[in-house]
């Protein structure tokens, strides 16, 4: 868990710094403050099971097992990404490993994992599906009719609201009508469960009953993981302008020092799990993998012009 | 009747392929004729009535089918507005996005209801604006034969296919070849010569054909030989049977029940302009819908849509 928390953040940490540079273009959306809750809550499936994600998605593949070189890649645009280069940052996917695919139309992968779930039930399998989705999307229709969908049928999937508390600048407290977002679930007759989305621990047990739960058929359930995202909306082409109205520095730094790798890094010295030079091993392993994983992405070629069209269907169609 | 052979195609897919389901709105109950006898025949988790949640359960079907289910779904052109993100931002664009990833094997049932006093919530013919969209298969079938072949072909072509089914073709008549084999298959991309002619080109979409016909009827009498040509798909187009005809007739006029602006009809046009302009000897006449709302009085909803007696004055301007 913890080495899969520090690559994302590691991963992240050098996207800001590649975009800078001008190696990587289009916006960027950051995960890092909020790594606890993709990690926690993805270590507690199989890997037969499904996740699909969001428009500040990096985080979720890696903490499915997702290769790097390939999410690296494929946000430079190039031809060894996870999709060719044809998606971009938003829409990393891994159908191999069970990764859906991310969706930049918040909540709008919210019914598709619903339907990976359906699947599940239609088949007779064993496998599940997990959505990762922010509080701003919770407002969406799209992910009430989901809810509503899955509670029906019973459908194995687990809700993950990913409570960051600001829809780009807006706080969740002036779009949402209850005090949580958890709340709503019982409006569906699912369990909503509040949990601290900074303590990676707390997401995994809380996705562990939730997986139970889906296993055996009894239904989904909504989790709110509510955490912070350190840097602003986006980095780079749509960049929100810095509106420091929207919420003070001071806030910024409360939830740094409650940062979720120093949670856990904290709580496994404490219990004598790891000690800090074992923390500092893991730390440069994977400072490693992520410079290889930058070199991977700047080795790779570029699509070339004749690889426009495809995969837009299974056999070419011409177009006049 | 067309209907039927709707409904003998999906019993017939359903029967060779368990991963081939149906759902949407009263489908058990079968209100519009054809899904009727699939819940008796298939049951409760082949044969799904869902909410009144079309953007929800179209995502469904579209996470179902990147997980190997194929769905066909059952919905009105006028509800597929508020699925328009899910059919748009998911179905038609995660195959590309995912950089071929994902297979999507979803069938959509298009049911167009026009020219009944239904008004401009209940007369959709939107096929144009999917034809705009990249990534999805349109499919408009005319006659029974074609209704039934095209089916099938949909639920067995892996990228998503929508039939937009002309309401008002439901109980025409027509023979269906006895299939004991269960082979009926057309394949996507090929037109239908309707009627042979030398004078004029007339290109019917889907019930625009019935009075194509019609129209070539009542000009044979005046000593006008017109060529009727259905080309029964528009995404792919089979845009050689169309430049064929022209290249012997000079003269074309198409017939299109959508809206005039950005129609089929001026798909057509502009390829025949484009690559077949030097055969051509008068201009091209496009008898598609008026560019307004569908009024409800039958005072006014008769001025919209193509006719018979339209067809005739288009094709005999083409030969002033």
């Amino acid at each position: 868990m913890l080495a899969r928390m520090i690559r994302i953040r590691l991963f992240e940490s050098a996207l800001i710094e590649c975009q800078k540079s001008g190696e990587i273009v289009g916006s960027l959306h950051t995960y890092i403050g909020e790594e606890a809750v993709a990690v926690g809550s993805c270590v507690a499936l199989n890997d037969d099971d499904y996740i699909a994600g969001n428009h500040r998605s990096h985080g979720h593949p890696i903490a499915k097992g997702g290769d790097i070189n390939k999410a690296m890649a494929e946000i430079f645009g190039k031809r060894d990404g996870y999709c060719k280069g044809k998606g971009g940052s938003m829409h990393l996917a891994d159908f191999s490993i069970g990764i859906l695919g991310e969706s930049g139309i918040v909540a709008s992968s919210v019914p598709v994992a619903t339907g990976a779930a359906l699947a599940a039930k239609l088949k007779n399998e064993d496998f599940i599906s997990l959505v990762y989705f922010g509080d701003g999307a919770s407002n969406q229709g799209a992910c009430h009719e989901s809810m509503n969908l899955a509670a029906l049928w019973k459908l194995p999937v687990i809700f993950v609201c990913e409570n960051n508390q600001f829809a780009v600048t807006t706080s969740y407290k002036d779009s949402v009508s209850v005090d949580h977002i958890s709340d709503r679930a019982s409006a569906y007759g699912m369990p909503g469960v509040l949990v601290d989305g900074q303590d990676a621990l707390a997401m995994y047990e809380a996705t562990t009953v939730a997986v139970e739960r889906a296993r055996s058929g009894e239904g989904p359930t909504l989790i709110e993981g509510l955490t912070y995202r350190y840097e602003d909306h986006s980095l780079g082409l749509a960049s929100v302008r810095r509106d420091q109205s929207y919420r003070s520095d001071e806030e910024v730094e409360k939830w740094r020092k409650r940062d979720p790798i120093e949670v856990l890094k904290s709580n496994m010295i404490k219990q004598e799990i790891i000690t800090q030079k074992e923390f500092d091993q893991i730390e440069e392993k994977e400072k490693i993998s992520v410079e290889k994983a930058v070199d991977f992405a700047r080795k790779s070629p570029f699509p070339a012009p004749e690889e426009l069209y495809d995969d837009l269907f299974t056999d070419p169609i011409e177009f006049a | 009747m067309y209907v039927e052979a709707l409904n003998e195609a999906i019993f017939e897919e359903m029967k060779r392929d368990d991963a081939v389901y149906y759902m949407g709105e009263d489908v058990r109950a079968s209100i519009y004729g054809a899904s009727k006898g699939l819940f008796e025949a298939y049951g409760e988790n082949r044969v799904l009535d869902t909410p009144l949640s079309e953007n929800g359960f179209i995502g469904a079907a579209v996470g179902s089918s990147l997980v190997g289910m194929r769905p066909i779904v059952e919905t009105l052109t006028s509800f597929m507005w508020v699925a328009m993100d899910q059919l748009i931002s998911q179905l038609a664009k995660m195959k590309y996005m995912f950089g071929g990833q994902a297979s999507l094997p979803v069938t959509i049932r298009a049911v167009m209801y026009y020219n009944g006093a239904a008004a401009a919530h209940h007369s959709d013919r939107s096929y144009p604006m999917f034809m705009n969209m990249p990534g999805i298969k349109v499919i408009v079938p005319t006659f029974p034969e074609d209704a039934k072949g095209l089916m099938k072909t949909a639920v067995r072509d892996n990228d998503p296919c929508i039939i937009f089914e002309d309401g008002n073709l439901g109980g025409i008549k027509g023979d269906v070849p006895d299939n004991k084999d269960n082979e009926l298959l057309i394949p996507f991309g090929k037109g239908k010569l309707l009627r042979e002619g030398t004078d004029c080109t007339v290109v019917g979409i889907a019930g625009g054909n019935i009075h194509a016909l019609n129209a070539a009827e009542t000009l044979e009498k005046d000593g006008i030989s017109v060529e009727v040509i259905d080309p029964r798909t528009l995404v792919p187009l089979d845009k050689e049977i169309i430049l064929n005809s022209v290249e012997k007739t000079g003269r074309l006029v198409v017939v299109d029940p959508a809206h005039k602006v950005c129609s089929a009809a001026s798909e057509i046009i502009s390829i025949v302009s484009e690559q077949g302009f030097w055969n051509l000897q008068a201009p091209p006449a496009k008898v598609a819908a008026e560019q307004v709302h569908i009024p409800f009085t039958q005072a006014l909803e008769p001025l919209i849509f193509p006719t018979e007696e339209k067809i005739i004055n288009a094709v005999k301007g083409t030969l002033e």
